[in-house]
């Protein structure tokens, strides 16, 4: 019970109830879609890149709660940040979502995106977690494509 | 009837006495695979233990065991859906392979440009892809029978798509998202009266009644040992002699040969032609043993429990406000598909699991069944006659649990 109300604390419960970023931006110039055919979850991105900055992120889709709230943590995270510190947190998020059970989890520099270290263990979701940040390093990478967890 | 005594049958189940997660496992997705008894897992032990040796080839002891072990399956398969002869019963991988070997062997001899296929809405993928496949090689067009609200074929629609071009339907026995059970006999009637032959799936069929191909009168009908508390991996095509007999090899190779030189090969007869290779003869043998298992507790004895057991979850769940059920067939198997208000199947399925029971969450390979009913995924139920109604009790506090958790 512990481990599933610290995988469902609230914060993440708001977020998806009530997701930031959500919706298509006009502006968009890099978009991707991703998906995970084990569940069928599936996000559109779309980022407004300027230079080498995102200047705005945001989301549409359905998915698992942990997908959802990734999805919408992540887009507050990101806005203002360039490609390369994207790409930064996005190894550092992998790495958490995936470090051992039990073990002490390396919080630092993590900020909000630390309410995801429940989902180490549950190894079956970390795609769902992840879902939206390897959508993003595609989005980044090129312009519209599609991405799967498989 | 003697009463139907749920306990003593769970006791030969091994798999469903452990804790998992600390709780008493609650496996309720038997529509994915179903658990195996112990007659089946000891006598694939026993196989490997005392009778391995390739069949059809040696002149030798073991490989005579094996292969009247192997070949007196088939013997029982036959009589248990009452096929004519052993010719109409090939081994195959599973449904996926009955299906995919129907497509490719008699649907590439038979089917052309401008030819039409009938499916229905509530096909699993693995009867949609395989003639999409076809008619993408072939030209031919892929026409679709609609669901009504309930889950029910719209009967009416079959007829409406039946015409001068229709070449074959693929039609599924009892859909494993939904539940429901079709009225395939009335389909394969309206079918033949316009010379259409028809291949029903009958993966989840098998494990809920039995099935008698000569009175529904179907041309192809295929299904999976391990969904039938058999093993994985092991599976049967049954087709009309007529029909496989003018059909193409699928595969070629050892077995399937009666003999090869460079210049020419000779098949083999039926059912042999289709049976290229070793085959799972462990898996052949475990299914037999399943088929035996099946018929020791009744096919009647099955469907009335499971009936019954199906009227006390569709109950049970109903009281629970958020929660709807999708697929209310008349005729239905103990199929249960729900989706619950704001909550994502996914996180039902994670926090069930928390408490030992096992639901399947996803589209259950049905898309366009979750495109019908706007959903994107649903959890599912699927109930074997080794389920219990205080098992549907932990479920129900289970998804108060969720609903609890998730608010």
């Amino acid at each position: 019970m512990d481990d599933l109300r610290e995988l469902y604390q609230q914060v993440i419960l708001d977020h998806n109830k009530n997701p930031k970023n959500f919706g298509k931006i006009a502006a968009a110039n890099r978009t991707a879609e991703g998906y995970n055919p084990l569940c069928g979850d599936r996000i559109d991105l779309y980022l407004q890149v300027e230079g080498d900055v995102i200047k705005d992120i945001s989301f549409e889709g359905a998915g698992c709660a942990i997908s959802k709230s990734s999805a919408s943590v992540m887009t507050t995270v990101l806005k203002g940040k360039s490609a390369a510190e994207a790409e930064q947190l996005f190894k550092k998020f992998q790495k958490l979502i995936t470090s051992e059970p039990g073990a002490e989890p390396d919080l630092k520099e993590m900020g909000k995106l630390a309410i995801f270290c429940g989902v180490r263990e549950f190894p079956l979701r970390v795609k769902c977690a992840g879902l939206a940040w390897h959508t993003m390093a595609a989005a980044l990478k090129n312009k519209n494509m599609a991405v799967s967890t498989e | 009837m003697i009463a139907f005594d749920v306990e003593r049958i769970r006791q030969d189940f091994p798999i469903l006495h452990q804790k998992v997660r600390g709780k008493p496992l609650v496996f309720l997705d038997s529509a994915a695979t179903s658990q195996k008894p112990q007659a089946v897992i000891d006598a694939i032990s026993n196989y490997y233990h005392a009778e391995n040796a390739n069949i059809h080839r040696g002149v030798y002891y073991l490989s005579e065991i094996a292969t009247k072990a192997y070949e007196d399956t088939r013997v029982k398969i036959k009589e248990t859906i009452n096929a004519n002869s052993i010719k109409e019963v090939v081994f195959v991988r599973g449904t996926t392979e009955g299906i995919n070997l129907v497509a490719s062997s008699y649907g590439r001899k038979n089917i052309r440009e401008g030819d039409e296929i009938i499916i229905s809405a509530m096909e699993h993928h693995s009867n949609i892809v395989p003639w999409q496949m076809l008619c993408e090689e072939t030209g031919a067009k892929l026409r679709v029978i609609p669901i009504n609200d309930d889950g029910e074929l719209i009967v009416e629609e079959f007829e409406k798509l039946l015409n001068k071009k229709t070449k074959l339907a693929a039609v599924v026995h009892t859909s494993n998202s939904l539940g429901t059970i079709n009225p395939v006999k009335r389909l394969i009637d309206m079918a033949h009266d316009q010379n259409v032959p028809v291949l029903i799936d009958g993966a989840q069929a098998l494990p809920h009644g039995k099935i008698d191909v000569k009175k529904l009168g179907c041309d192809f009908f295929v299904f999976s040992g391990h969904k039938v508390f058999g093993p994985t991996g092991i599976g049967v095509l049954y087709g009309k002699e007529a029909l496989l007999e003018k059909m193409p090899p699928y595969q070629g190779g050892g077995d399937m040969i009666k003999s090869v030189s460079f210049e020419k090969t000779l098949y083999n007869d039926l059912p042999y032609r289709f049976e290229a290779g070793t085959p799972d003869i462990a898996g052949v043998i475990g299914l037999g043993k399943a088929l035996d298992y099946v018929a020791g507790i009744g096919y009647e004895n099955i469907a009335t429990y499971e009936h019954e057991l199906l009227n006390y979850a569709t109950a049970a769940l109903s009281t629970i406000k958020p929660l709807k059920i999708i697929g209310a067939a008349r005729e239905k198997a103990a199929v249960l598909s729900f989706v619950i208000d704001g909550i994502h199947p996914h996180d039902v399925g994670t926090i069930l699991d928390r408490d030992g029971i096992a639901v399947r969450t996803g589209h259950h390979c049905t898309q366009p069944v979750m495109e019908r009913f706007n959903v994107p995924a649903t959890s599912r139920a699927s109930l074997a006659f080794y389920n219990t109604k205080a098992e549907i009790d932990l479920l129900v506090k289970g998804l108060h649990n969720v609903i609890n958790l998730m608010n």
